[in-house]
């Protein structure tokens, strides 16, 4: 503060243009001149390609199997262990305009596919890096990119054909469906316990799929996260989860076959919504309120108990009164719970949301066969789990683990599994991973580049070398030697005619990938590769950039 | 050419460095908690940098985790892990700490012999497995049978606070807390046992009342003793009970009106108190607070009221009276009320206190602690809420293991013999892992005084000879009978040390970048 009430009182000098008066005395003409930056051509398109480099080669080293992790820390000190691009990306501090348009690559891979977001901007970084080596050829940027647009198309071609489609059926050990699961939670902390997390994944997506409409609804899916444990307690809840407890202390913990009657009305007294004034002037009036007042809760209460309920879900407070003639009553109740929460609950139960007591009918009741508490080891944390609903369609992902860090990593993992196999849901061609759609891509992109006329053969080249780049990259971060194996896969796949052969990074001994199930959703792939030149022909063109010189604050 | 693309004053971490500021973030928490590991440990004084007055002695590895303000990513990892085993067990939040503390020292060197992270963790991942397994073997369950269980449990609390400030009394502490803990049939809601404490006397002068003790005083005028109370417990408002319908205002344009409304508002609050009346009983107890005139129509009536007895102590005492919540008074046929023999005010120290003895559920309890010093009574009460964490968690899995380094040594016997059937580089991951384990029995020798080198041996041989219930006897110095000195340990405590401290290195081995962002400054115009 100090340091800053100097700043404003005597101005950085040195920066701005000064004249002097006949005193003698500076005085300023152009303030922050200096300050004022500007660039332009090749320099800035260069240092463009850099930036965006170097965002690549942060995230570079957490993508496959054998990726490893980042700690991130925010300004409040608050820390974040992730392998996700995306996240990575996002929780950065970043001053870097280019570096931030590659964030919102990340972003939008993972908004459209929800999983691939590390490769999206190795491939970015790397076609960038190629880029480079072709400008200081003298080959102008708009060119580049045209011709990586061109091979582009091509790649998507080879992916098309070289994809597989897969038998995907409803039945949860649906193999197919918990082999993509696993290729993307490979990656991930979760791996240790690499089948209960897939098959979480799966079984989550398929309660909820619509298959005639090859859609699958997120908002069923809830993911609620708890401190202890390990990551095996963590579970597939075939219902609701509420971070509740009972209103009162004394209702049953365990109630079965419940009907649920849902209110967005609070058990309290009746509030009108225009504005009024009740003034009471005489001893009778009183007297008159107070019997009104206790006619209005037993009212509220027959209205539950006529609708034939024994559970009340109230997303308002309980007046004392009104909670202990509940209890009284035998009802269990539930209050303040969240909107959206409260949605869950009916679309979970099958019940209606009810605004008024009045509307309270048998048919508008929600049901569940049980609503028991959870306890949390020794705090006094409470859960409530809705179990058995009517409507099957709505799952809740229950993460334990044993610290903060791990509990929403693996809600990352998990979400991000998920998707993969909604997207399977959806499209159900797959190819294979391990860097062997990418050479794939890119053996069809080289052999595409000698059949072009003029500059852009070279351009193909660039976009078939960079594709390489995920190869070295998965092959560096599993200790394996990058060129040996991406020059040994190329043959490989270039003489055996198979698009199935990527890098062993597990060491199992086998380039198979379809014999080691390691297999990604066809539009993961295509929209990393669609993502990741569009962005490249985005940086390529800018050539000028102004940065005002920063208000002084 | 180089861009930055980072914002100012972020800073980022990489590789080598990054992993070796993991490990030494740390390798320093565990070795600011190790010396207060087993019965010989040490306690720390924390004193707040804020308020220097203020100070702490405390032996709970939590607790002293908790107050240390730490910059160290990974230091904050490791006192996550603490903090949730605390709220998990209650107990072993030290040994969580300087097990993966361990894990990762030897990680590090194995990271110098050139081995992937990742091969490590799958090593690490497999011994997690074995050593389990070999936990869960060895342990022993004697949940069905009511004496030796109690046996288990005394010896349990008494294993849990022999490291602790109630260590000269563990006798008579953890029979009071076995007391306590069986008295709440099966619940672990630890909400249920009520400590008070009070400065003066000596530590045995603590006690478990066989009733309930309630920090609250009886109306003015009224009885000190009763006996076979009635009692209505109830949450209403006893003041004024005020017209619940909103916006209601009184407006009047006399003070005769006036007057007659004062009258009503009268009225009503006796028709309140006529209705309680009808219960038939002689005691309520209210949580909020009750006015001079309802208290005065109690009196009245011969029934003694006891006012503002806030949410805890309200269910407590439904818990242990077997009575209801109660807040409408329409139907006293449908309502239970809670009974007890003999309700009578008691001193303890210099306060008073109603005390409920003879109680008809008596879900509930109440331990009263006597010290010499206020940061005495606090300690006391941190061990003794570790030791009933504990038992609590013990009566739900009824598992049971030895301690004084005989479960870690069976673990790091599995483990050795797991490494020996594995090929590859995962074998090395493999041994580091038993090593780790052992370090626990080490440091414990350590603490103690005693050659560790020479003792940890002696007890590897004993434990890899068959005689799997050895274990080291920390005031001789000599490999002992764990199950004949009564040195036991919950089983789910020890399950939730191995396999919280392996997640936590691994979370720890699997990162190479820390990237920092410029922390906020406290300025209120960024």
């Amino acid at each position: 503060m100090a340091a800053q009430q100097q700043g404003m009182a005597m101005p950085d000098m040195s920066n701005a243009i000064v004249a002097q008066d006949e005193m003698g005395r500076p005085f300023i003409i152009v303030r922050d001149q200096g300050k004022k930056q500007r660039k332009h051509g090749l320099e800035a398109t260069k240092s463009h390609i850099l930036a965006a480099r170097s965002v690549a080669s942060i995230v570079k080293t957490s993508l496959g199997p054998r990726g490893l992790d980042k700690i991130l820390i925010s300004q409040d000190g608050e820390i974040t262990i992730t392998n996700d691009g995306a996240t990575i990306l996002s929780q950065m501090d970043l001053d870097n305009e280019i570096a931030k348009l590659l964030v919102q690559l990340s972003r939008s891979q993972d908004d459209e596919i929800g999983d691939g977001t590390t490769g999206v901007v190795v491939i970015a970084g790397a076609l960038l890096d190629q880029a480079l080596e072709l400008i200081e050829k003298g080959i102008h940027p708009i060119k580049i990119a045209n011709g990586f647009d061109e091979a582009c198309k091509i790649a998507i071609q080879q992916l098309d054909k070289v994809a597989d489609e897969i038998k995907i059926s409803a039945d949860a050990s649906d193999p197919n469906l918990l082999r993509a699961a696993k290729t993307s939670l490979g990656s991930k902390i979760v791996s240790k316990s690499h089948d209960q997390f897939a098959q979480m994944a799966v079984d989550a997506v398929l309660s909820v799929a619509d298959f005639e409409r090859k859609d699958v609804d997120f908002e069923l899916i809830k993911m609620e996260k708890k401190v202890g444990g390990s990551l095996e307690d963590s579970s597939l809840i075939k219902g609701v989860l509420l971070e509740k407890d009972f209103s009162h202390s004394q209702m049953p913990k365990h109630i079965e076959d419940c009907k649920i009657a849902i209110l967005t009305c609070p058990l309290e007294p009746p509030k009108p919504k225009t504005k009024h004034k009740l003034e009471i002037s005489t001893a009778e009036e009183f007297k008159a309120l107070q019997e009104y007042e206790q006619k209005k809760f037993q009212e509220m209460i027959d209205c539950i108990k006529n609708s034939g309920a024994n559970v009340v879900a109230c997303q308002w407070g309980f007046d004392d009164e009104a909670n202990h003639l509940l209890l009284a009553n035998g009802l269990n109740a539930i209050r303040w719970i969240g909107g959206s929460e409260l949605e869950l609950l009916a679309i979970a139960t099958n019940g209606r949301i009810v605004p008024r007591f009045e509307d309270l009918t048998p048919e508008k009741l929600g049901t569940a066969q049980s609503i028991r508490e959870l306890e949390f080891g020794t705090t006094r944390d409470r859960m409530l789990v809705v179990e058995g609903c009517s409507n099957t369609k709505s799952v809740t992902c229950f993460i334990r683990g044993s610290n903060d860090m791990i509990v929403d990593e693996g809600v990352r993992a998990l979400h991000d599994s998920i998707c993969v196999v909604r997207n399977l849901v959806r499209d159900n061609r797959v190819v294979y991973g391990g860097g062997a759609a990418e050479l794939t891509c890119s053996l069809a992109v080289s052999e595409a580049a000698d059949r072009q006329k003029g500059i852009d053969q070279y351009a193909f080249r660039a976009f078939a070398s960079a594709l390489d780049t995920i190869i070295m990259t998965l092959a560096e971060n599993s200790g394996l030697d990058p060129i040996d194996t991406l020059s040994g896969l190329k043959a490989k796949q270039a003489t055996e005619k198979s698009s199935q052969l990527g890098v062993d990074c597990l060491g199992k001994g086998t380039n198979d990938m379809k014999e080691l199930f390691v297999i990604d959703p066809l539009i993961g792939k295509k929209q990393q590769l669609l993502l990741a030149t569009q962005l490249t022909r985005m940086i390529l063109k800018i050539n000028d950039v102004i940065i005002s010189g920063k208000d002084e604050y | 050419m180089s861009v930055q693309i980072l914002g100012d004053q972020a800073t980022e971490e990489r590789a080598e460095n990054a992993r070796m500021s993991a490990f030494v973030g740390a390798i320093a928490v565990g070795d600011l908690v190790k010396s207060t590991l087993g019965p010989k440990g040490m306690d720390k004084l924390l004193q707040s940098s804020s308020d220097i007055g203020k100070s702490m002695i405390t032996n709970d590895g939590a607790t002293i985790l908790k107050s240390i303000p730490l910059d160290n990513p990974a230091a904050k990892v490791l006192v996550n892990i603490a903090k949730v085993q605390d709220n998990e067990v209650g107990d072993g939040t030290t040994s969580v700490t300087v097990l993966s503390s361990e894990l990762l020292k030897e990680a590090e060197k194995l990271i110098e012999r050139k081995i992937h992270p990742q091969t490590i963790i799958e090593g690490y991942r497999i011994a997690r497995n074995v050593a389990l397994e070999a936990l869960e073997k060895a342990s022993v369950n004697n949940g069905s049978n009511a004496e030796l269980f109690r046996k288990d449990l005394v010896n349990i609390a008494r294993t849990t606070l022999s490291s602790k400030i109630l260590s000269q009394d563990k006798e008579f502490f953890s029979n009071l807390a076995v007391d306590a803990i069986l008295r709440l049939k099966g619940s672990t809601d630890l909400n249920n046992i009520q400590i008070i404490k009070k400065a003066g006397g000596k530590l045995s002068d603590s006690f478990l009342d066989e009733g309930f003790i309630l920090e609250k005083k009886f109306g003015i005028n009224q009885p000190k003793r009763i006996e076979n109370a009635k009692i209505l417990i109830a949450n209403t408002s006893m003041d004024t009970d005020k017209v619940k319908v909103f916006g209601a205002k009184f407006k009047v344009d006399s003070t005769a009106k006036l007057a007659d409304l004062e009258k009503a508002e009268k009225v009503k609050m006796k028709n309140k108190v006529d209705k309680i009346k009808k219960f038939g009983i002689n005691v309520f107890i209210n949580r909020q607070l009750i006015y001079d005139y309802p208290e005065q129509l109690f009196t009245d009536a011969k029934i003694n009221s006891i006012e503002h007895a806030d949410f805890d102590g309200v269910d407590r005492l439904a818990l242990v009276t077997g009575g209801e919540v109660v807040s409408t008074f329409d139907n006293p046929e449908r309502v239970k009320l809670g009974q007890c023999d003999l309700i009578e005010e008691v001193l303890i120290g210099e306060d008073v206190f109603i005390k409920f003895s003879g109680v008809a559920a008596g879900k509930a309890c109440t331990i009263v602690l006597r010290g010499a010093t206020e940061q005495g009574l606090d300690e006391a009460e941190r061990s003794l809420h570790d030791a009933l964490s504990v038992l609590s968690q013990t009566t739900r899995e009824t598992k049971t293991c030895l301690g004084g380094g005989c479960s870690e040594m069976i673990m790091s016997k599995a483990v050795d013999q797991a490494a020996a059937n594995e090929t590859g580089k995962k074998a090395l991951a493999i041994e580091a892992f038993a090593r780790a384990l052992r370090q626990l029995p080490t440091i414990l020798a350590d603490n103690a005084g005693f050659d560790s080198s020479d003792l940890v041996t002696k007890l590897r041989s004993a434990i890899y000879n068959g005689m799997t219930t050895s274990g080291l006897d920390l005031y001789k110095g000599v490999v002992a009978d764990m199950r004949d000195m009564g040195i036991v340990e919950s089983f789910k405590l020890k399950r939730a040390v191995v396999s919280s401290a392996a997640e936590a290195s691994e979370v720890l081995l699997r990162v190479d970048n820390i990237i920092r962002a410029k922390p906020r400054t406290a300025d209120r115009n960024h």
